[in-house]
Parts: structure tokens; sequence; C-alpha cells
């Protein structure tokens, strides 16, 4: 790790100001990812902004519509949040599978996201629910956010407030993880709402994305067997050490009618 | 509680809690990263970041000017203060005659990298943080060549050279057997069957990286290293006699507390010799601790073999012969015993449990460009399990046999059984152990378990692994005879204090074993003395005289019999002494739960007052008997020791994923005597927890194009943890070795050794297909499932 300045600012007006002001500022939230990069030196950044005292930037919250969650929530508090269990079980249920105990106790939401790996859970469940993602200048859809592999719509020193999930009348995540690193070498979550079903794919392609064909499939019938024979494109598919661009596509397949299984009892 | 009562729970064969275990999980053990010198600098090691390349130059001037460096030190350095290389300590012979043939390893590369990892300078700094920085700035101009690092290609006429000296890539080709005997055998076959795979490369990854410190004395001239070390002695030897660090009364080797090593610590590797040795260039002690990623690139790995394998087969069912041609990849230099591992230590284990009359195997090792190969847990005798327990499957399948029929049908019955490949196994029952496997894993029952998960799409297989290994590898004449450059006997040395308590140093080390509650386990047992009063002493040069260390499963049958022959010297003088103290003659001097009594009387003495008349010397003719109570033993055993057993896997595939989850897992062993069951079983868990790690997860991958480690983390490299696992069922059986005064045999590899071809056995057999490469990723399983 190379030497960096410290802060730990009290408003999202300081964060900002910081921001301004230094040369190559980063930041930090659980720091699960950002302080391993700085580790394996492939992150140098001159200064590290820490979010950790800003109020009104972590918690969560429901009302009739939507399950709001502050960027600095840890995966473990909605992993273990009544709200969420009530609301959104399978948001809860994704929290829940991700990393281990001490990553679900420091990495947050907005680190997730903001972050963009192709392999994290929280991007399928922002795709999935058609949630927003709320910074200090707008609101951003997730159809509109997710761009690929780390890329997101989030603009230089942009800052994500919080993440705003539409309750679905229900919805299910399946996660097939990699054997060594856990993150998700294919997941599928799977909603159904008023606005109508969301299938968003994780770990399968470069970024996280929708299965369009699977949806309007699963809006006529909405049963596992209505998405035989709908596969993705093998050739947009990931592939690495543990795992081909035609063991992904079917896994996408497998994960997803799981989802739908699960649902439909 | 009485005397019998205590031996009774803490004796031989109680399951006595670990001693150690209480220091080291309240955060209280002393491994070589808690201990810090008085002004203590860092050293940080520049590593290739090419497979293979020559070093054109070396700046290092920023770094050297960078804040906090006190030195940078290249290979240069190491070659004009006249050290040699890192050493091969088992010469190889090929079929010809001629010697292996390697290129030197040098401490620091001098004029060539030749795998990712490969050192090059070390900056040493007044913090670790500084001397990291610095070696950025450390910058080396490299002429990249092409790599090889695949074992199948390594020989290829095409293929890059990692040594001059070794044409092909090849440092030997040795044979194994009775080539013609064999062939005839075949001749004579109604069934062969062959098959051909790869035992996968693995990283060993013990829980503590290694690490050292290096320090002079200028006031004695005696350097000091604190490492972490599988054999301090014998690191001591290799750094004196063949690097030429210091002369071996000048140089005093520590390894005490020592978190794992599975083999990778037995090693004298680069990092620690140049801790030592800079240690004196900078006058101040030098410390180095691995990063997990050094870890990775730099520890020696494991494994690693192409073998094709032919079993010959009667009409009967009866093994005729077996003929078996192996690579075995040794990585770009040999490390310590990287040329035993798939010769002697391999190839002498191909007879297995089975009365297999002929037998002739190939190994040739060559060398690639990725890390050095040695021993890891097991050591030769998991790719020799693999390639006869996946033969033996194979062929009893093919010939519409129960596997478990086929396997009593060849069994080794008569003892002694002289194997024709150098080994004679001296005492066994193999069908004890496969009925009481069988028993425990209900395998009557298992057409029905099949059926059960079949009704929910689920596939199901079983499959079997008798394995047999050798442990205590010895006499060290027949060792020497097989080209090893050490004995491998062990010391031990029975201290009892005045007050009757005892310390007991041993050669043997103890880096996760349970020795300080073992051996302990045998004082108590033997003086009749509470195991509190024991305390085992190990790893330091300066305290214990000489051992060989621990690995091969040697500590007990060769470190606790040089205990056991010591504590017998020890009750030999103690009762002379009793004898003058009771007044007796030494024939009516009765030495019974730690009580020295005259035979029909009840005069007598416990253990603590006999010692301290052994010190005070009042009151037996010194001129006949020495005051004082100290026995030493060199033991040497007769023969290596034979552990076998009965591995039985139970798997379920699902056909969707290719998700093979391990059911359950039976081993049944025979590791002749037991000392403490608890600590037994433990290191079978441990063992098998690794060989199904090497069986579905583990595996250190080389990009074939640039020879970079793409298994280089645990984000990408897999280690089993406890859900990947079922909860084991683990059982016993006993004959005692004939080889040592204890009757034990070794436990701590046997997991390792029987586990994988059972695994791979079991899904082989749930997939009804021939063969599936290690590890089965669920994607392998999801293809082999549809046929693909
Ligand atoms: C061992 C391990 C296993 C893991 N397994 C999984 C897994 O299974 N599934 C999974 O999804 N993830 C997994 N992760 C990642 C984990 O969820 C991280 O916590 C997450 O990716 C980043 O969150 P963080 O809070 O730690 O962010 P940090 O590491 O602090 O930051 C990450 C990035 O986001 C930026 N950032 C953070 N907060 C904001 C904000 N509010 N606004 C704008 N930018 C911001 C930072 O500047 C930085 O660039 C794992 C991580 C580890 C170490």
């Amino acid at each position: 790790m190379y030497q960096f300045e410290y802060h730990r600012p009290k408003t999202v007006e300081e964060v900002t100001a910081l921001l301004a002001r230094c040369e190559s500022p980063k930041i930090l939230a659980g720091g699960m990812t950002l302080l391993a990069t700085m580790k394996q030196r492939l992150a140098a950044p001159s200064d590290l902004i820490d979010l950790q005292d800003i109020p009104g930037i972590s918690g969560i919250s429901a009302d009739a519509k939507n399950v709001t969650i502050g960027a600095m929530t840890r995966h473990a508090d909605v992993a273990s949040s009544k709200e969420v269990a009530r609301a959104i079980p399978a948001l809860a249920y994704l929290a829940g599978r991700i990393g281990d105990p001490l990553v679900r106790h420091r990495g947050t939401i907005g680190g997730s996201i903001a972050n963009n790996d192709p392999a994290a859970d929280y991007p399928a469940a922002c795709l999935g629910l058609g949630a927003s993602i709320v910074t200090n200048s707008r609101e951003i859809p997730a159809d509109d956010y997710f761009r690929g592999m780390f890329e997101t719509a989030l603009k230089d020193k942009e800052i994500i407030l919080r993440i705003v999930f539409p309750i679905p009348q229900n919805a299910a995540y399946q996660k097939f993880p990699n054997p060594a690193s856990r993150y998700a070498m294919v997941g599928a979550f799977v909603s159904r709402s008023a606005a109508g079903v969301r299938v968003a794919v994780t770990g399968a392609g470069p970024g996280v994305f929708r299965m369009t064909a699977m949806e309007t499939a699963l809006a006529k019938t909405f049963t596992p067997a209505a998405l035989d024979g709908i596969t993705a494109p093998i050739g947009e598919m990931l592939q690495d050490m543990h795992a081909s661009g035609e063991y992904r596509a079917s896994l996408i397949g497998v994960m997803a009618k799981r989802a739908v299984a699960s649902l439909t009892g | 509680m009485n005397a019998t009562d205590a031996r009774k729970a803490t004796g031989i064969g109680a399951a006595v809690r670990r001693k150690e275990d209480f220091r080291f999980i309240t955060g209280n053990g002393n491994y070589t990263d808690d201990i810090n010198r008085q002004g203590q600098a860092y050293a940080y090691f520049v590593r290739s970041p090419h497979a293979h390349a020559t070093i054109d130059a070396i700046d290092f001037a920023d770094a050297l000017a960078a804040p906090g460096v006190l030195s940078v030190l290249t290979g240069k350095d190491v070659a004009a203060d006249g050290l040699g290389g890192l050493i091969c300590g088992w010469l190889i012979h090929s079929k010809d005659g001629s010697p292996m043939k390697t290129g030197a390893h040098p401490v620091l590369a001098l004029t060539h990298v030749r795998y990712v990892g490969d050192h090059v300078a070390v900056v040493i700094a007044e913090t670790a943080a500084q001397a990291k920085d610095a070696a950025d700035l450390v910058n080396v101009s490299y002429g990249e060549l092409a790599s090889v690092s695949a074992v199948a290609q390594a020989q290829d006429k095409a293929a890059a050279q990692v040594h001059p000296e070794a044409p092909r890539n090849t440092c030997f080709e040795w044979e194994l057997g009775d080539r013609a005997a064999t062939e005839a055998a075949f001749s004579k076959a109604a069934k062969i069957v062959r098959l051909d795979f790869a035992n996968n490369r693995l990283i060993p990854n013990a829980m503590e990286p290694r690490a050292a410190i290096g320090e002079y004395d200028k006031g004695t001239g005696i350097y000091t290293l604190h490492t972490t070390s599988q054999n301090p002695h014998v690191a001591r030897l290799v750094l004196s006699a063949f690097v030429g660090l210091a002369p071996e009364n000048k140089l005093r080797v520590i390894a005490t507390d020592v978190g794992g090593g599975f083999g990778s610590k037995i090693f004298i590797y680069s990092e620690e010799t140049v801790c030592v040795w800079a240690s004196k260039k900078v006058g101040r002690p030098v410390k180095w601790v691995a990063e997990r990623s050094e870890s990775f690139v730099s520890d020696a790995h494991g494994r690693d073999h192409q073998t094709h394998a032919e079993l010959a087969l009667d009409a009967n069912g009866k093994m005729l012969g077996l003929r078996v041609k192996t690579i075995a990849n040794l990585g770009a230099y040999l490390q310590l015993f990287s040329s035993s591992v798939p010769t002697y230590l391999y190839a002498t284990l191909l007879s297995g449990q089975y009365d297999l009359p002929a037998i002739y195997c190939e190994v040739d090792g060559v060398l690639t460009h990725t890390a050095p190969v040695d021993a890891y847990r097991g050591a030769g005798r998991p790719e020799a399990t693999y390639v006869l327990e996946r033969l033996v499957e194979t062929a009893a399948r093919e010939i519409g046999m129960d596997p478990a029929e086929f396997r009593r049908r060849n069994f080794i019955r008569k003892f002694p059984h002289q194997t024709p490949v150098i080994m004679a196994y001296d005492v066994g029952d193999y069908e004890a152990s496969l009925n009481e496997a069988c028993r425990l894993i209900n395998y009557a029952d298992f057409p029905a378990r099949r059926r059960e998960s079949e009704s929910r799409g689920m596939r199901r297989g079983i499959g079997f692994s008798a394995y047999i290994e050798a442990c205590g590898i010895a006499p060290s004449a027949a060792v020497g005879s097989l080209g090893a450059g050490v004995g491998l006997w062990e010391s031990a040395e029975v201290r009892v204090n005045p007050t009757g308590s005892v310390e007991v140093l041993t050669g043997a080390h103890s880096h996760g074993q349970g020795h300080e509650t073992t051996f302990a386990q045998l004082v108590s047992d033997r003086l009749g003395i509470p195991i509190d009063n024991v305390e085992i002493v190990h790893g330091d040069t300066d305290k214990v005289q000489f051992g060989m260390g621990t690995y091969g499963s040697r500590s007990g049958a060769v470190g606790m019999s040089a205990i056991q022959v010591a504590l017998d010297k020890v009750i030999a003088k103690a009762r002379k002494i009793a004898a003058h103290v009771l007044e007796a003659g030494e024939g009516d001097i009765v030495f019974e739960d730690g009580r020295f009594s005259v035979a029909g009387t009840d005069r007598g003495m416990a253990f603590a007052e006999l010692a301290l008349q052994a010190y005070t010397g009042h009151k037996f003719p010194t001129s006949e008997i020495e005051p004082g109570l100290k026995e030493s033993s060199f033991y040497d055993p007769t023969n290596f020791t034979f552990p076998a057993g009965c591995h039985i896997a139970e798997v379920e595939v699902d056909p969707e994923t290719g998700v093979v989850r391990v059911e359950k897992f039976v081993a049944v062993d025979d590791f002749g005597n037991i000392i403490n069951p608890m600590i037994v079983e433990g290191q079978v868990h441990g063992g098998v927890a690794q060989g199904i790690g090497q069986a579905l997860l583990e595996h250190a991958v080389y990009d074939p194009e640039t020879g970079q480690l793409l298994s280089g983390s645990f984000m990408d490299y897999c280690m089993p943890r406890a859900d990947n696992l079922p909860s084991f069922d683990v059982g016993v059986t006993i004959t005692p070795a004939p080889s040592n005064p204890l009757g034990l045999k070794g436990c701590g590899e046997a997991g390792a050794i029987g586990s994988p071809p059972a695994i791979i056995n079991a899904i082989t057999d749930a997939l009804g297909i021939r063969d599936i490469a290690m590890p089965v990723t669920p994607e392998r399983a999801w293809r082999a499932a549809r046929g693909l």
C-alpha cells in the first residue's frame, strides 16, 4: 500500500469539497474491495474519504411501495433486517450470501454497486427489481446505471447516497458460487410485480444484464418450463479458468428455473 | 487420582486434549512473525514477473536512495561472497546409469530467471513498507524468453529449455521393476485395463506463511536463524555444509512454533538464506515474512504428474502385472527432495495392497518454468495410490466384478511380503479394513440410496480406495543406498530434573501434529508421572543436538521410538540407583506405576524421590554409577512402516449444474498402535480434507503461453472449506508394526493418500464414465454428465 491521506468528513458537503480539492481521491466505504486493491498496489489514491461518519446514508427504511437502503448499510444488516425480510425476502437472502461474515460486516451496498464487479450479487437485485440509485446529484434507474464490467453511470466524484427498491409481488435469487471466491459464477434474480417480470443475471457476462427473452416467456406463463430452450448467447459470456461461456450460459437457465420454481412452489 | 488412573487418563491410548492448543488458540503461540529482535530491519524480495528471461541489467540506484533503505543485494553479491547454491539432497540415476541432470540453483538469480516469483534481488530497509516501496524502484531489464510450464510439453523438441545442462528438459529417465517379467505377464493377460491421467498440481498453503529472521552476533561470530522449518537441523546442515553461510558451530536455527507445513517447510529456500547472509552485511537482524501472494508463487508445489498406466489380469480377475509411465514436473529447480518424490517415494508403492507379481515403472523427471515441485502431504504415495486404485476400480467394473470382491481376490495375505518394487511389507490385514469400511458405510444398502438419489434427479456413486503407504522411511543404510544424502534415524534426550519432572528433547518437529501431547503421553505412561510434569522441547539446534525433523509421518515411528529407547535407559539406570537406596538387589527392584519398590515388600519410592537421589548422589557409589539422570538415543528403525487402509466415498452429482457433493466418507486405517485416538482422528480428518480438496477443488494453473500463475490467490485457488466436506466416519483396525518398539506406523498423510481415488471412483460410478480429470470442477462433471 502506498501513502495516502485519510479523511473522515461529517457531511456530504464536506465529501464533495474534499473530492474537489484532493489530487486523486477515493471514497472509502467498507474497504473490502478498495483496501485489497491498494494493498496489491493496483490502486494508489492520494486521499481516502471515509463515509462512515456521515449521518443519514446508512440504515434501512420501508413503506408500502419501497425499501430504501442507505449506501453505507452493511451486507449483514440487510441480511438480518426484519423490514427487508418482510418486504423483499429475496434481497435479504442475497445479502446473506455475499462473501463471508467478515465481508458482510464491513462491505456496503453502496460500495458494491459503485464497484460493479461483474460477479457481484447486489447488481442482480438492483436490476432484477428495477431499483433507483440515488446520488448527491440525481436519481439513476438501474436500467441505466450498470454499464458493463466495473463500469457505471456514476460521474467522477458522484456519491451514492441510497438505493430505492420497489417492493415486488415476489422475487427470488439463485446463486451459483464460484467454488474458490464464492462470488457469483452465475446469479439469477427473478421478480414479479405490476410492472412485469424481470430477470437479471450476474456473474455470467461482462456485467449484470437482463434476460428479456426469459422475461417475455415468464410474463406469459410463470413456470420453470416456460424457460425451456431459452439460452443466453454463449459468445457474450465470460470465460475463465473456472468456467467456459458454454457452461455459464447453461447455468443461467438452471438458476433462473430454480428461482422461478421457488416462487411457484 | 492414583498412579494407575493417572496413566489411564494421560498415558498411551488416551484421548488427551492437546496441551499446546490453549497456547495457540489464545494467541500466545510464538511463531516466527511474533519474534522481533532489537534493531531489526526488513527484507523484501524483488521477484521475476516473467516465467523465463535473461537478466540484462539491474539498476537499483533509486531504490538505494529511497527512505529507510539500508541495502540492495543481488545475485552478484551472493556470488562475490562465495556462497553456494541451494541443493537437492537425493541423487537419482537414469536407466543408463547417468546421474540426474539439472542446472545450478542460485540463492538470487544471476543471469536468468526461470519462473514467475524467482528471486532477483532483495531490498533491506528500516520497515517492511519501506523495503516494499523501494523494491518498486529496482529497475530490472529483462530479455523475455519463451517458456514451458506444462509437464506434457516439457520434453518437446521445440520446448524452451530451462537449463542447458538438461537437454529436452529431462532431469532423469528412471525406472524401477522388472521390464521383461512385466512384458511376459502382459503377454499372458486375458484383459488389459489402460488409463491416462494427470495428478493435478497443488499449492500447499500452510496457515502460517514462511518467515525468517537472520541475526549476526559480532562478538561471537554466531548467526541465529529463526525460521518456519519442519527440520531445523537439516536447515543448519545445508546452510552450513552446502551454501557455506557459516560453520555449523556458528549457526543456530530456531523453529519452535510453526503453523503447518505439509512438506513445504522441509526445504531450504532463498529467503531464509538471504536473511542470515544479509544480517552480517547490514549489521542488523533481518526479518522477512511472506505475503500470501508470495507463498503462492514461491513455496514448493506438489504433485503434477502425467501418467499412462496398464493393469494386466488373468481370466479369473487375478492381477498379473502393472506397467506405468509417468512424467513428473519438477519445476524450474530441484528443491531438497524433488527427485525422490516421483521416484522412490512413488513407484515403490505401486504394488499397493495387492499380490502383483510383476511391475515395471518408468518415470521421467522434467524441468519447467514453474515453481519447484517437491514433497507435499503424502509425497509420491498419493500419486501412486491414485494410479493403482483408479486402475483397480476400473478393472473391476470392466470385468463386471464387485470392486470390493475384486480387491479381496488380489489382496496380499501372507507376511512378510516382498513386492517387485523394493518394499518388503512386514504386517497388515487389508481385508479387515475393507470389511470394516464396508460395514461403516453400509455398502449393502447402497443400491437403495442410489435409487433415492435418482428419484430426485441426482446421480449417486460409490468409490473405493484401498491404499498402502510407507512411513518412517528407514533404516538409514537402506535409504542411503537409494540415493538419499542423509540418514533417517531420530534422536531423543530425556532429562530428568531433580524434582522428578522431565524434559524430552526431540529431533522430530511439531508444526501442528501435537507432539507436545503425544510425546508427553509416552513419557507419562512409561515413567508413571503426570503429563504436566513433562515438557517436550524441539526446534532449536542449541537445545536439541541433532534431529531429522518431521515429514513422511515419521515422528511417531521414529521420533517416539527414540524417546522410548532413551526412557528404557533412564529406567535401567534408575533401577540401579533404587537398588542402592532401597538396599536390595537390582533384580528385586520392580518399577510400576511410577514407583520403584522391592518385590514382595512395602519398601519403595516414587519416581520423583528417586530423581532427587540421583542428583544428590548420597546413597549410591558414584564411582560405579554416575550421578544425574539423563539419557539419550539415536534410533534407527529396521524397516519402513506400512500404514494401510480402506477409504470409501459416496457422492451425489447434480447433472444440471455438475455440482458434486460428498455425501459420505469412510476412512478405516491401520496405523498400528495408537497413542492418542483423538489426535489420530484429527490427522485423518485433515488429510481427507486435503485429499478431497485435490479431487474436487484445488488446482495450480499456469498460463501455457506466458507461464503466469493463474491461480495465484484464494480468489482462484480453491481450498476445501467445511461446507465442502461431509462428516467423516473414521474407523481403525490394528496390526502393530514390528519394526519399532512402539508398534506405530504413522498417520499424518494417509488421509491425503487414500482419499482422491475414492472420490474419483465414486464420481465415475455416479456418472457411468470411465475417467474424469481432477479437480472435478462443476463444469467438468456437467460436461461428463452430458457426454460432452
Ligand atoms: C473475501 C471477499 C468475498 C467477497 N464475496 C462477495 C460476494 O460473494 N458477492 C459480492 O457481491 N461481493 C463480494 N465481495 C465484495 C464485497 O461485497 C465488497 O464489500 C463490495 O464489493 C465493496 O463494498 P465496500 O463497502 O467494501 O466498498 P469499498 O471497497 O470501500 O469501495 C469500493 C469502491 O466503491 C467506491 N464507493 C464506495 N462507496 C461509494 C459511494 N457511496 N458512492 C460512490 N462510490 C463509492 C469506492 O470509492 C471504491 O472505488 C467480497 C469481498 C471479499 C473481500
